[in-house]
């Protein structure tokens, strides 16, 4: 297998970046009637990035961050992270408990409402992938981090790479249009994933 | 605060340095940050690995097998003896938990348990160590007095 593109053609990239449009499209409704306002999704993109520099991809190495932590098994196995800034957890606090707090104040309460917020999220982007492949994939219970995004962003990017050498992220920014919400949505599948995915759309992996 | 002196070191990379200079990495998870330390010649060595083997991989510093003893030996190059050298290990964390999945270790706890084996194998004596739990941690390590202070958001700060 080619490291660089995973042996993934453009055409094969574009259809995976159809299926997590799909998903976080379906994702950002979920969101969006929680919050009872228009949360938007940026055009997914397809990332193939060297592990040693995957510390980075959201911002500085030191940004306390959320992060909430799926594992996906089934026919298509994977990881499901999502990030979120403290800037937007104060706001989703604010929102959803009607709580004013510090980001240094986040407790139980707060991380339960994080878990939930991403349980529904991945649930809908999961589900919306199932429907169009076909494909049975269920979510673990949510682990949570509130730490430095380096230390969450790598350590989940080292354990869901297959290579050891990159990880291909399926990865969606949300936000509102006040950008008072910010947040990223990444799905890592399993390398073999990939093919299984492909196929159940009616792309042949060997073209 | 990032001053003068100090060296950044990412992931898969490391360093060589000597006083008054500062060697940092920021955001370790389950990585590990191994800090090196002559204490006569104060030649002073920073290693940021990610994994334990590097199965015949070749960017050396990604891994504990190949990048401490290619570290040691950079050193040595740069004058330092070897038997004066003294480690101190930062990092090995496990940031998420599920109840799950303790059967198997962590790839922090490899990690950690990698660089252990390897120092034993070169005779370098750990003296100080901070790893394992559930949180990140940056490190800076002072080459004037061989002191590494280790700054996490769950707790104080911690100078080892």
């Amino acid at each position: 297998m080619d490291n660089t593109n995973f042996g993934l053609n453009s055409i094969q990239q574009d259809a995976l970046k159809e299926v997590g449009n799909i998903g976080a499209g379906n994702a950002a409704t979920s969101f969006s009637k929680i919050l009872d306002r228009e949360i938007n999704i940026e055009v997914p993109s397809i990332e193939i990035i060297p592990l040693e520099d995957v510390s980075t991809i959201t911002g500085s190495e030191e940004d306390h961050v959320a992060g909430i932590l799926f594992k996906v098994t089934g026919e298509a196995p994977g990881t499901i992270l999502f990030i979120f800034p403290s800037t937007t957890i104060k706001y989703l606090v604010e929102v959803v408990m009607d709580k004013q707090i510090e980001p240094e104040e986040i407790g139980e309460m707060e991380e339960s409402l994080l878990k939930e917020l991403g349980n529904i999220l991945s649930g809908s982007y999961l589900k919306s992938i199932g429907d169009m492949t076909d494909l049975n994939m269920t979510q673990s219970v949510p682990g949570f981090s509130y730490d430095m995004a380096g230390a969450i962003l790598s350590s989940t990017m080292i354990s869901a790479s297959s290579t050891g050498e990159n990880v291909l992220l399926i990865e969606t920014e949300f936000m509102d249009g006040e950008r008072k919400i910010d947040g990223y949505f990444f799905f890592i599948p399993q390398i073999e994933s990939l093919s299984i995915i492909l196929n159940s759309l009616g792309f042949d992996n060997d073209e | 605060m990032m001053s003068d002196n100090e060296i950044r070191i990412k992931m898969a990379e490391y360093e060589i340095a000597q006083p008054p200079q500062v060697l940092v990495t920021l955001g370790l998870g389950s990585c590990i940050g191994l800090a090196l330390y002559d204490k006569y010649t104060k030649v002073s060595g920073l290693i940021h690995f990610m994994l334990p083997e590097s199965n015949g991989k070749t960017d050396i510093a990604k891994y504990a097998d190949t990048g401490i003893p290619n570290l040691i030996d950079k050193m040595v190059e740069m004058g330092a003896k070897r038997r004066n050298i003294i480690a101190k290990l930062v990092g090995g964390a496990k940031m998420f938990s599920f109840g799950d999945d303790n059967s198997v270790m962590n790839i922090g706890q490899r990690n950690a348990a990698a660089a252990k084996e390897i120092l034993q194998k070169e005779k370098i004596k750990i003296i100080a160590e901070d790893t394992g739990e559930n949180f990140g941690r940056t490190m800076r390590f002072f080459t004037d007095t061989g002191e590494v202070k280790v700054t996490s958001y769950k707790r104080d700060d911690l100078l080892i």
